[in-house]
């Protein structure tokens, strides 16, 4: 009887990592399975409201250039856009947007429902099933078998999930959520490593009960950019935009907080799991830092028009008496009331060296993690892992090579390197500091990174190829005309002199021009009229404007950077196959033991784990006849 | 494992100098039949039966002529340095002999070792590990009086210490300055752009007299390469008869080897010089003489000292000139200039004042010579003298350590680069790039390279995350 047919790949999970794992696996051509405790959470926004940020909007950018959805339902979705870090190099811009939570979560179902290859199913899934040390498919609370040829496991908090409220605790994903039980130990019979984490969300707010008058306002840019390298950003925004506000704990604040220590689940012993130190929760901060008598808090709307906030920087998991009692000492929340309080959650996740560059897992063969099961947070960094998992649980069906991307092609690049190299010892988020290269990685450029790399395995899709090209032919064009075109110092000077810059003393490329810091493409417009007439005359977008000037103005980071990415890629094209380190006598001791754990795949890869010293690497290249 | 060391490699172990007895070593599969070509002993008729680890008398010979008595010795692998096969052979100190049997190794088979080569395969057979190498090459490189004990001590503890302090402060800024970067959002305090210049300047000097500490043990090692330019017809080679007048003891003048043919070497005060005669100067459509030029600029980029000649007669146009046409090559080089005003015997009025001349033209000396007679020769090789231990400045530690010096090389390149960025006003996500490639290189010394490092300082200091 077959009532239920045998799927390509079976994604469980539909946070953020599972959309785009199941969004990824069918528009490939794989029969895919979506499988959700609920049909209502798709894409669940379980923390903050928000998308993007230094180094994750750089990640949403790459994700959309490679045919993901997490862009284009930002856009859908946003209530405020800001480009961050504009005082800084491009390679900082980072665009950031609240989005309301529910259009977010609706846009992601309506698009995974508008995709003939992808079935749902609301449901458990309680263990795999698993023959020969390679999964063929899932067992769910129901009782249901739905075989598989590959299963994308997207968890998120869900693994033997418990939250804490001060000494309550309750069983849970997400509040009011059921975990996961019994799959992680199945798993960990296989002979996975498995970790506890702590992550934690602060209070939910009534808005109406908040004096914003006491506040201070936070607005959104007036020029709002899109994520999607599909969208125009004239065509931008699509919802109504809010403001988000900025408030200050102080002493009083902290002494509130303070009365709830004791019975505290991070301070009592209770929560032993490790928590991210760069999202601390609030007590956490009091106690790293007692120094400092204010900590600043962001109140974000959680929709177009809801009254909820979420209270950015208050993360806790303090008993909820001593949570509310604080929160009223914050100037404009004095009557304030609360729909939820912060709660802590632990959770399992297995540790990520245990997965090849594809996430699929090193023990057992056709099965993928993505998402926090492997130690990240975030909802890019999910999403990024899942699109890639998506990718590759396809390509592996059809035998085709595997789609992995380097440090210097992407974030996610950076991101999957890191956790399979590396491992985690607390959830791992994306920060620019991780990248080595991240001059060349930028959000503006993540298409010409990434698209056409995407398009050759059949993701995406023709038109995103399309207007690529079109963007490149006209960037080029554009920097060929400021190569060419010369200004006469009459002409400008007047102008350089405003924008405090000396003024030329004869004829000059206006490329020279642009390359000052001070020189904005944008500012000459109006001054060269056949520069404001070549733009007219292609039509070329203020976006690719920005590509040009990039390009142009910072050719000489760039081109450095773009060397010792080379010189890198020379390291990562040394592979090292079937070393026996234990043999290796020259390995320093630390050294040994970390490569026979990871069993790195490139010398470039060995020389990242930590504990592998420079001369180790000596050792390992001198092993290989280099 | 893999066998990547397959050719027999030779070298004259004791330093290619002149003295009583020399060492020269063959290391490698080949070693001890290559060397029994060549050798003949009533000892030991074959040195492949030869008992290791004891010396043989006997005769190197070139078929039919003998070139030296040695002593010979084989090591068999892998109880020997490099863990190969070695053969060493001790013969007479004479330059020549030593030439000579390199020369026979050479046809022989074996091939003339890179430098550090025996360390290298040492290290390569498990004999010793990184650090241990590095040891030697210090230990080989070290002024053989004061800092020989001076260089191991300070490499070991000091040096690696000095740098990985260095390091740690600017590890800190650097953690600063991504913290705005990454954090932009929030509340933090940024880097102090001052005492981040402060910083950057006191790595800066410290990196140049670490970097002129090698340049002075190279000199040491190598000697001092002084090139000898000037229009044709000057007096260049006067200028080094007179030299070699000046100071009997000239160590070689030797022809048709290695070295270029116009070479001479003589050592001055307990310093080894490396006089480089060149070409004259001037335009030419001669393509031999043109290409004599272009080796002469060539030379130049790789001399410690140049001597610029010209005519004492000359007018300051005529200097100019010369000085115009070799200007950009010295300062690649990073070499003393001093400018020779010759044929004061000839021409006795000296048209051009010097101090006038050094204020005209920054960083040059002005002697006034005569090579014919030998007049102000002692005053040039005073301030010659004089140049090199300037180099050796207040060089505590003498860096020989090729890996060493160029990571400080580059650490400096990037330093100058961030150093220059902050100046025009670039954004500091763009600056910090420069400083994390600083810390890259100086890394590399003390054996700390991770980006993490920067996160873990951020999170260890700073109140983050909202």
């Amino acid at each position: 009887m077959n009532l239920l047919p045998k799927y390509d790949v079976i994604v469980v999970g539909a946070g953020h990592a599972g959309c785009e794992a199941a969004a990824a696996a069918a528009n490939m051509g794989s029969k895919t399975l979506l499988i959700t405790m609920d049909m209502n959470k798709i894409a669940q926004m379980s923390c903050n409201p928000a998308m993007g940020g230094v180094a994750k909007g750089q990640i949403v950018r790459e994700i959309d250039a490679l045919g993901g959805y997490s862009g284009i339902i930002s856009d859908l979705s946003m209530i405020q856009f800001r480009m961050l870090n504009q005082s800084k190099g491009p390679a900082m811009w980072s665009p950031r947007a609240q989005c309301d939570r529910i259009v977010f979560s609706i846009g992601w179902r309506d698009y995974l429902e508008s995709l003939p290859n992808l079935d749902f199913w609301q449901d458990a899934v309680t263990e795999l099933a698993i023959e020969n040390k390679t999964v063929v498919g899932v067992k769910t609370a129901w009782g249901i078998d739905f075989s598989a040829k590959t299963v994308i496991l997207t968890n998120g908090t869900f693994l033997n999930g418990l939250m804490h409220v001060g000494q309550t605790k309750i069983e849970g994903g997400r509040v009011s959520e059921p975990p996961i039980k019994a799959l992680s130990e199945q798993i960990q019979s296989y002979g996975f490593r498995l970790g506890r984490m702590k992550t934690g969300t602060p209070m939910r707010i009534d808005g109406r009960t908040v004096d914003f008058s006491q506040l201070t306002e936070q607005k959104g840019d007036e020029n709002i950019q899109a994520f999607s390298f599909m969208h125009e950003n004239e065509s931008l925004p699509f919802l109504k935009q809010r403001s988000c506000y900025i408030c200050e704990t102080s002493e009083t604040v902290h002494s509130k907080l303070s009365e709830g220590l004791k019975s505290s689940p991070l301070y009592d012993g209770t929560i032993q799991s490790i928590g991210p130190r760069y999202c601390p929760s609030i007590e956490t901060k009091l106690q790293t830092f007692p120094d400092k008598n204010s900590h600043q808090l962001f109140v974000e709307p959680e929709g177009e028009s809801t009254i909820e906030y979420y209270l950015n920087g208050f993360s806790s998991s303090l008993p909820w008496e001593n949570q509310l009692a604080a929160l009223r000492k914050i100037k404009g929340f004095e009557n304030a009331r609360i729909f939820r309080p912060g709660y802590a959650i632990e959770y399992d996740f297995f540790d990520p060296t245990q997965l090849k560059s594809t996430l699929e897992t090193k023990i057992i063969e056709n099965l993928f993690f993505a998402g926090q099961i492997n130690g990240t947070t975030g909802y890019e960094e999910a999403g990024a892992q899942g699109l890639m998992a998506g990718i590759n649980a396809h390509l592996k069906i059809n035998e085709k090579p595997a789609f992995t991307l380097n440090r210097d092609q992407a974030y996610i690049g950076v991101l999957i390197d890191d956790l399979i190299t590396k491992g985690v010892d607390e959830p791992y988020r994306m920060f620019t500091s991780r990248a080595e290269f991240r001059i060349l990685l930028r959000q503006d450029n993540a298409d010409v990174r990434l698209t056409e790399l995407s398009h050759k395995i059949g993701l995406a899709s023709d038109e995103r190829m399309k207007r690529l090209k079109n963007k490149i032919d006209l960037r080029d064009h554009f920097i060929q005309f400021a190569s060419d075109f010369s200004c006469k110092p009459e002409y400008i000077n007047d102008s350089l002199e405003k924008l405090n810059t000396s003024p030329l003393q004869q004829k000059t490329k206006l490329r020279k021009i642009i390359m000052r810091p001070q020189v904005h493409i944008e500012a000459l417009r109006g001054v060269i009229e056949p520069l404001e007439n070549e733009i007219q005359s292609h039509s070329i977008s203020n976006e690719i404007i920005q590509a040009a000037e990039i390009l142009i103005k910072y050719e000489g980071y760039i081109n450095r950077e773009r060397l010792l990415a080379e010189k890198l890629t020379r390291l990562e094209n040394i592979p090292i196959e079937n070393l026996n380190y234990e043999k290796i006598q020259s390995l320093s001791t630390e050294g040994r033991q970390k490569l026979i754990k990871i069993q790195p795949k490139t010398i470039a890869q060995a020389s990242r784990i930590s504990g592998v010293s420079p001369s180790d690497i000596s050792v390992l290249l001198v092993y290989l006849g280099r | 494992m893999k066998n990547y060391v397959t050719d027999t490699i030779c070298a004259i172990s004791t330093g290619g100098i002149e003295a009583a007895i020399a060492l020269v070593r063959l290391s490698g599969p080949d070693a001890i039949s290559i060397a029994d070509k060549i050798f003949q002993s009533k000892q030991v008729a074959n040195l492949k039966d030869a008992q290791g680890y004891r010396m043989y008398f006997g005769r190197i010979t070139d078929q039919q002529t003998e070139i030296d008595e040695v002593l010979a010795s084989v090591f068999f692998g892998p109880k020997s340095y490099t863990g190969e096969n070695i053969v060493e052979i001790s013969c007479h100190g004479s330059l020549f002999v030593q030439q000579r049997i390199l020369e026979l190794l050479q046809a022989n088979g074996a091939r003339i070792a890179e430098p550090g080569e025996f360390t290298k395969r040492a290290f390569l057979n498990g004999k010793m590990d990184l650090n241990q190498a590095e040891a030697v090459s210090d230990l080989i490189a070290s002024d053989s009086k004061a800092s020989h004990h001076l260089a191991l001590k300070q490499m070991k503890d000091g040096f690696s210490r000095e740098i990985k302090s260095m390091r740690d402060d600017l590890l800190k800024l650097v953690s600063l300055m991504e913290l705005e970067l990454d954090f932009s959002e929030e509340d933090v305090e940024f880097a102090d752009r001052t005492e981040l210049k402060a910083l950057m300047e006191r790595i800066s000097d410290r990196i140049s007299a670490l970097l002129s500490g090698f340049r002075y043990g190279n000199v040491l090692k190598n000697g001092m390469p002084v090139v000898i330019a000037g229009k044709p017809n000057v007096g260049k080679s006067s200028l080094l008869n007179a030299l070699l007048k000046e100071d009997r003891a000239i160590v070689s003048h030797i022809p048709g080897t290695t070295r270029d043919s116009l070479e001479d070497d003589m050592v001055i005060a307990g310093i080894r010089f490396r006089f480089i005669d060149t070409a004259g100067l001037r335009d030419t459509k001669d393509e031999i003489e043109g290409e004599g030029i272009r080796r002469a600029y060539d030379k130049i980029k790789k001399a410690g000292i140049v001597l610029l000649m010209v005519e004492s007669h000359d007018d300051i146009s005529a200097v100019m000139s010369i000085i115009s046409s070799v200007r950009e090559t010295i300062n690649e080089s990073e070499a003393q200039c001093f400018l020779l005003q010759n044929k004061a015997d000839i021409h006795s009025a000296v048209t051009l004042d010097k101090q006038k001349l050094e204020q005209q033209i920054p960083g040059i000396s002005t002697f006034v010579i005569s090579a014919k007679i030998g007049s102000g020769i002692s005053e040039l090789t005073d301030a010659m003298v004089n140049s090199v231990q300037v180099m050796k400045g207040n060089a505590d530690v003498i860096l020989s350590n090729m890996r060493h010096v160029e990571a400080l090389g580059n650490a400096s390149e990037a330093l100058s680069r961030a150093n220059e960025a902050l100046q025009v006003g670039v954004p500091s996500d763009l600056v910090s790039q420069d400083l994390r490639e600083v810390l890259h290189h100086l890394g590399l010394i003390t054996g700390e390279i991770s980006t993490d490092e920067v996160l873990g300082e951020i999170f260890r200091s700073f109140c983050i995350g909202k």
